[in-house]
């Protein structure tokens, strides 16, 4: 297999344990440009807690994150924004209590020349951008708590690539969304795609993340099983990786593989 | 809750419980954004108000008491600006009233004992000095708070009830539990009263300039609607929002003019000046007491920061969603620490109004007043969960206690009982506002 460029992303080795339990062990994943790599693995199995090192939310013990092949020092989300990583969590991280643009801009705020909050700009950039992503958003005023599950999801998909991520990371990003919001959610990542953008998606559904990832990396208790294009495997190779660890021939075994004698 | 952050000129926070859409008086209400959550707290202001007046046969609605009145919230509405910002971030501060006293108490020996010795008596740098060391020392304490709860993770209710015993045991050892008077000349103004109040042409000013202002902020807010193609409100109700700004300002300044200095002091006054005393007396009006601009000042620039500048933002989003704020890459901790030394710096205020005002620095000043903050706060509309709060509110909330606390006293109601009172009002209304949120929703 030959490689078209540097890899956009590349962890490796990464370790990091929780009060002697090691959460993550050794676990290598690469991400390139205008991919679509889904992380599966069963709920514990490590692969939130590895993206969460790269988004800053946690520092790891041991191991190297690579950055179009530059080392990368990032010790907490601001950092991992610098490099262009923007992340949806699994938890929906939105403050309840703001509007839509507050959550948009949530610590990159645009100011006026005065220093003070440029809350009439911020409005209109998120009206563009929501209009783009959700035409159906109008709720621009009222907290975000008062929105559904799949409009508390567009706004924070819509705060990821406002800042032209380059690096976009989605923890679970349909597991709270009906069978039409998940669609939509499909159509933007291939648009991101096309973008350029590279994308880990994190899931224990496999059927969530099959159809629209290029590449899948299984993990199982804290190491990685192995990684596999996935027009190399089917849907049960891969259900076999996530619940055995069992490598099938289309995939590359990682250090969490199954010892077959 | 359309009133998660204030309803601010600017923002078009939908407001009204959803309810009755053909309604006028809802339509009113849409129109113009004034937040009914408000309109319900000066329209028990008003029970209050109208209540004591009939049962003290007509001894509250005075110019006069009215005016002490305003004086004597002014203390504790400064404070409570404070504790909504620490409130909002599920934060709480019990030191409030220890750090009035310490600071107080500073303030007091700096200007009673050790200036003067400096500089000479009442030199006119000597109240500048001292209100200047009392934030700094203010601020310091509620930075050291701060630290301790973000940076040590001690939890900010053990802290600041820490801070309560510390602060109060130090009040009484800078000068072994002794009162300190008189205070500084020029320092007085700032407790109100004759000398510091600023008569009836410097009323009408201000009063004219806060008329001036709300105009401009009116236009401003439709301005920028209109760049940006947002919805903007009827014009009538731009007007009707101008009339009702105007007239309560303008009303104000009207009430503190009415009340008038007392005749022995104008008396003195029209001696040392050689104006010939007139048949019917002389009538000075004592217009707005320095504490109460002072507290509105504070407000202001309370209300400010909270909505317009990005602190404001972050304490709001760390009160709604503290792990979001953290992972949106907002540096909780720092911000926790500012906002409670932004709490001491006001505790500082607070201090010297309450000294001036007493015209004296004592050991048990600012005793209990921690618990009236925070009952203003919450009154006000401050969510003790978080995330939400107001300065506006909280600065009525804190009229609310103190109308009730001079209404008692002006009954000749007994302070144990005027405390029962206040402590089932507080739980009434926190019962109320949870009522209203829950049909809000």
């Amino acid at each position: 297999m030959t490689e078209p460029t540097n890899p956009l992303v590349e962890m490796k080795n990464i370790s990091i344990s929780f009060g002697g339990i090691h959460a993550v062990e050794n676990a290598s994943v690469d991400l390139f440009p205008g991919e679509v790599v889904a992380l599966l693995g069963h709920n514990g199995a490590g692969k939130s807690t590895l993206i969460k090192i790269l988004s800053g939310a946690y520092k790891r013990d041991a191991g190297d994150i690579l950055i179009n092949g530059e080392q990368a020092d990032i010790r907490n989300p601001r950092d991992a924004k610098k490099f262009g990583i923007e992340t949806i969590y699994q938890t929906l991280a939105v403050a309840d209590n703001v509007d839509a643009a507050a959550n948009l801009y949530l610590g990159r705020e645009l100011q006026t020349k005065w220093g003070t909050l440029d809350d009439v700009a911020m409005e209109a950039n998120t009206r563009e951008v929501m209009g783009r992503l959700n035409p159906n958003f109008k709720r621009f005023k009222e907290p975000v708590k008062a929105l559904s599950g799949g409009q508390r999801q567009s706004v924070a998909i819509a705060r990821a690539i406002l800042f032209d991520a380059r690096i976009l990371i989605m923890d679970e990003p349909t597991a709270a969304l009906g069978p039409q919001e998940t669609a939509q959610v499909g159509d933007l990542i291939k648009q991101l795609k096309r973008e350029g953008i590279g994308i880990f998606l994190i899931s224990h559904d496999i059927h969530d993340v099959f159809d629209l990832a290029d590449r899948v990396f299984v993990m199982k208790n804290g190491k990685v099983v192995g990684h596999a294009r996935t027009e190399d495997v089917t849907k049960d190779e891969v259900l076999g990786m996530i619940i055995l660890g069992k490598v099938p021939p289309g995939a590359t075994p990682g250090p969490g593989a199954m010892k077959v004698a | 809750m359309a009133d998660t952050m204030q309803t601010t000129t600017k923002s078009t926070t939908s407001v009204g419980t959803g309810q009755a859409e053909g309604n006028l008086l809802s339509r009113f209400f849409r129109a113009t954004e004034i937040d009914t959550r408000m309109l319900g707290m000066i329209g028990a202001l008003l029970i209050i108000w109208i209540g004591f007046h009939i049962l003290t046969g007509g001894l509250f609605l005075t110019p006069r008491n009215l005016w002490n009145l305003s004086v004597q919230t002014a203390s504790v509405a400064v404070m409570a600006t404070g504790m909504v910002l620490v409130i909002v971030t599920r934060n709480i501060d019990l030191s409030v009233g220890s750090i009035l006293g310490f600071t107080g108490m500073i303030m007091g020996v700096l200007q009673a004992r050790l200036l003067p010795e400096m500089l000479g008596f009442n030199h006119p740098a000597i109240w500048l000095i001292t209100l200047c060391a009392g934030l700094v020392i203010g601020g310091l304490i509620g930075t050291l708070h701060g630290a301790i709860i973000a940076f040590l993770s001690v939890p900010s209710f053990i802290v600041t009830l820490g801070g309560l015993l510390v602060w109060r045991g130090a009040t009484w050892f800078v000068t072994s539990g002794q009162t300190v008077a008189p205070m500084d000349a020029n320092f007085r103004l700032m407790g109100g009263g004759t000398e510091g109040s600023i008569g009836a042409t410097w009323s009408w000013i201000v009063g004219i300039l806060a008329c001036l202002a709300i105009v401009a902020a009116i236009i401003n807010a439709r301005h920028q609607r209109k760049r940006f193609h947002f919805p903007r409100r009827p014009v009538w109700a731009e007007y009707v929002l101008v009339a009702l700004g105007c007239a309560i300002v303008l009303g104000a300044v009207w009430i503190a003019n009415q009340y008038y200095w007392p005749i022995n002091i104008a008396r003195r006054y029209a001696e040392a000046n050689n104006i010939a005393w007139p048949e019917g007396g002389l009538f000075i009006s004592q217009g707005i007491a320095v504490p109460v601009l002072m507290a509105i000042a504070v407000g202001i620039v309370m209300t400010f920061i909270a909505t317009r500048l990005r602190f404001g933002r972050y304490v709001f989003a760390i009160g709604g969603n503290p792990e979001a704020a953290e992972l949106a890459g907002i540096k909780t901790r720092w911000v926790t620490v500012k906002i409670f030394a932004l709490m001491g710096v006001l505790c500082a205020i607070a201090a010297a109004i309450s000294t001036a005002r007493l015209n004296a620095a004592t050991n048990a000043q600012g005793e209990l007043d921690e618990l009236y903050t925070i009952a203003a706060a919450v009154i006000g509309g401050t969510s003790l969960a978080g995330g939400m709060g107001s300065i506006a509110g909280a600065m009525l909330g804190a009229l609310v206690m103190q109308s009730l606390q001079s209404g008692m006293v002006l009954l000749g109601i007994d302070t144990p009982f005027q405390r029962i009172v206040v402590g089932m009002v507080l739980v009434v209304a926190v019962w109320l506002d949870t009522v209203y949120r829950a049909r809000a929703k």
